[in-house]
């Protein structure tokens, strides 16, 4: 391809699609298909009336393969619009995780403190460990997970990204 | 008091909209679709559709020997015609078998209707006999795909099928259709002209993007036309408007093997097919052009060899119904999305409203390099007096077959690229190959499909013996319904491009590609009911081919050719445009093949 040699962008990417059966193994198959990446991708239904689903998917490619990531997705016949965030001005991007952290003796104080700097909430707890709930920007999560993983880390769940242009404007 | 309302609710929702089973549904609106004939074969899932096509006459069904020719059929059909082509099988292996044809008919752009069967709704996940995910399997072979999980559903499902499958870039759909759903009855919804909820594809091309074509045409030194088969799919209009602004421009116009026939062969200005075995000046231009003007054509790998060294110093426009075939391979410096037809309609329309004056003087010289490369007859091969060049079989069929309606369809190999290079199409829609998948076994069902839409045209298959055993099964199809299908096999007792491959690039060792315990073709056609001939030498090549054209049935005519003939010019996968080996001299002059050193570099 002619731009192999391109830097790799991260685009974070908005696709509006009927909520039908097979439609997301539409979108994953083509992405496995031709070979491109997903980072991340969240699915849910978004407008039970109309039958729509928002599919959030992070990806990674040359600035030639991002195009045609749109070009393919926006083929799909059940889907409705394909929006590539990263490029359409500024976009808020937010993401959850669960994290498992097993902390006793003064490890516990410390996990609990570092907590409160990244504004963790704790959903469980018991005498040896906590579940702490984070919601923010990927790198944030990076960051606390980062410095979780010495103090005792042992299980980890995250939503990957739900993104949404700023400004008034619908999709 | 329950069993009452209902019943009465039934028969007053029968006065107003009679219901229907699903079978019959399905037949109508395959009938309110102008489908007249499907290529099938039926199995246990199917049955009640067979019963219901029983009970009717609107629809011709072709019983075809194998799912896989069901399909190529339908595509015969569809690109011989322009229409929708309808293929109905099976659950289970029915389904899995259609698999290469969707495959095929996905990558080569051809409008199909796949029906298949499918074991009861409430079975369905439980490995029931004869089940197989047919929605899963052909989600990626397939434009699009449905199961119909509700009767009510059906009827619009299958002219939304139609749809999908013939606007935009055409595909084949795929419609499974589980038993129960066949038999339970239903309310009929005949086609609409409503807009698709998600799918509508942009056909109308942006005016100043054909403005700025022109501005880029206008003032090119070493313009080329490079047109496929979009161009086709959009009809015989836009093959007729582009031979209309080659003739305006007087720029020089290069086909892709799916796009042969758009331009007349007969046009001064047509350098041949473009590509791997393309011509030596069709590919030399492409690659000293300075602006390109691509056509419902995709910039395939076959076409464009190594991609960095494609076409390097010129300004690429390309017009395409398919934004994702835009940058796929080849960036271009001007995109025009929309329908060829509707695109070359409005190119030929500004050029004549702009007055656009071609510098002659700048083109000519153009032309006088051009010329040189001609010159060079990069087609000529060795001639021999006695055995026959498989070259010479297809000259002297084309030859032989210039006064006829003729379609010609192809299988895989050496063969479909001589019948490219020497088969000269004047008119689209007479060429029927398998171009981005290479189906082996695609050519004799392909004929039969062009056959039953044409049945007074004369329509060939020319074949290879090792493609031809894919799918000779279909021999018996042929007889069942007196289709007089011409089968001109290429015996040269090799998978030629194989046994090619292997001589350029595996240092000779022709692993597994000789054909041994090959059947005798001719007491094999006889065997099916159809008839036999053999051409052994030069001198019973004629005979055999004009006792082909006079015999009114089905004939296989088996042609022993020289074994170890080469197709050049061919551009060594990985290798550029300017990188083309023509045939070695002492191979143009009829001795035995050479070695790759004797090859001539360009």
């Amino acid at each position: 391809m002619a731009d192999k040699h391109a830097p790799q962008e991260r685009h974070t990417i908005a696709v509006i699609v009927d909520n039908e059966p097979g439609v997301l193994a539409r979108v994953i198959g083509l992405f496995s298909g031709r070979g491109y990446n997903i980072e991340s991708l969240t699915v849910a239904e978004v407008d039970r009336e109309v039958g729509l689903s928002r599919i959030n998917l992070v990806t990674i490619g040359t600035p030639m393969v991002i195009e045609q990531i749109k070009a393919q997705l926006e083929r799909l016949v059940p889907v409705h619009s394909v929006r590539d965030l990263t490029e359409n001005g500024p976009h808020v991007e937010r993401e959850l995780a669960l994290i498992k952290v097993h902390a006793v003796g003064e490890n516990r104080a410390e996990t609990l403190r570092l907590a409160e700097i990244f504004r963790a909430r704790v959903v469980d707890t018991t005498a040896v460990s906590f579940i702490f709930e984070l919601t923010g920007p990927a790198e944030k999560l990076d960051t606390f997970i980062g410095l979780m993983r010495p103090l005792g880390l042992v299980e980890l769940a995250r939503t990957g990204a739900a993104a949404m242009s700023r400004g008034q404007e619908p999709f | 008091m329950t069993t009452t309302t209902s019943g009465a609710a039934t028969a007053g929702a029968e006065t107003s909209n009679a219901k229907m089973k699903g079978a019959e549904i399905v037949l109508k609106a395959l009938v309110d679709q102008g489908v007249d004939v499907i290529f099938g074969y039926p199995g246990g899932a199917v049955l009640p559709l067979y019963d219901a096509l029983f009970q009717q006459n609107h629809i011709r069904h072709i019983l075809v020997r194998h799912e896989q020719a069901a399909v190529h059929a339908a595509e015969g059909y569809a690109r011989s015609t322009g229409k929708v082509g309808v293929v109905l099988v099976t659950s289970g292996p029915g389904a899995t078998n259609a698999v290469t044809g969707l495959t095929d008919a996905l990558m080569d752009s051809v409008p199909i209707v796949c029906l298949c069967g499918q074991v009861p709704t409430h079975l369905i996940g439980n490995d029931a006999f004869q089940e197989a995910d047919t929605t899963g399997i052909t989600r990626p072979c397939t434009k699009h795909n449905y199961l119909v999980k509700n009767v009510d559903k059906l009827a619009r499902t299958v002219h939304e099928a139609f749809y999908v499958a013939r606007n935009g870039r055409p595909g084949p759909v795929v419609i499974d259709l589980p038993k129960d759903i066949l038999v339970t009855e239903g309310s009929y919804l005949p086609p609409q002209e409503i807009a698709h909820r998600t799918y509508r594809p942009r056909t109308e091309p942006d005016i100043a993007a054909i403005d700025a074509a022109i501005d880029l045409l206008e003032t090119a030194k070493r313009p080329i036309i490079y047109a496929g088969g979009g161009v086709i799919n959009a009809g015989p209009e836009a093959s007729r408007l582009l031979t209309e602004l080659v003739e305006l421009s007087g720029f020089p116009c290069t086909l892709t093997l799916m796009g042969l026939g758009t331009l007349p062969a007969s046009d001064p200005r047509y350098l041949g097919m473009v590509g791997m075995h393309g011509t030596y000046e069709a590919n030399l231009t492409m690659h000293g052009c300075d602006v390109m003007l691509a056509v419902g054509a995709r910039f395939d790998d076959r076409v464009t060899g190594r991609t960095d060294a494609f076409s390097p110093g010129s300004k690429k426009i390309q017009i395409d119904i398919d934004p994702s075939s835009v940058n796929k391979n080849i960036r271009v410096d001007l995109a025009i999305i929309g329908d060829a037809g509707r695109a070359l309609e409005l190119l030929v329309q500004r050029w004549k409203a702009r007055k656009v004056k071609i510098d002659r003087e700048v083109i000519g010289r153009w032309w006088e390099q051009i010329e040189c490369w001609r010159a060079v007859n990069c087609l000529a091969y060795g001639k021999s007096e006695n055995i026959i060049k498989p070259q010479y079989a297809i000259e002297r069929l084309y030859q032989m077959t210039r006064d006829r309606e003729v379609f010609i369809t192809t299988e895989v190999g050496q063969h479909q690229m001589w019948a490219a290079q020497f088969f000269r199409f004047d008119k689209p829609n007479h060429w029927m190959t398998s171009g981005g998948l290479g189906t082996m076994g695609y050519g004799l069902p392909a004929a039969y499909g062009v056959q039953i839409a044409h049945p007074d045209a004369l329509v060939i298959d020319i074949a290879g013996e090792a493609s031809i055993l894919m799918n000779i099964q279909e021999m018996s199809t042929l007889c069942q319904y007196r289709l007089p299908v011409k089968v001109f096999i290429l015996n040269n007792q090799y998978m030629g491009m194989v046994r090619q491959w292997q001589e350029l690039m595996h240092g000779g060792r022709y692993s597994e590609s000789y054909s041994d315990s090959l059947p005798d073709f001719v007491k094999l056609a006889e065997a099916f009911g159809a008839t036999g001939l053999r051409a052994e030498n030069m001198g019973q090549l004629d005979d055999v081919i004009r006792k082909m054209l006079d015999t009114p049935g089905p004939v296989i005519a088996d042609i022993c050719v020289d074994q170890l003939e080469n197709c050049f010019p061919m551009i060594p996968s990985g290798a550029a445009h300017n990188e083309v080996l023509l045939a070695p001299p002492d191979q143009r002059a009829g001795d035995s093949f050479a070695s790759e050193d004797g090859m001539v570099l360009v």
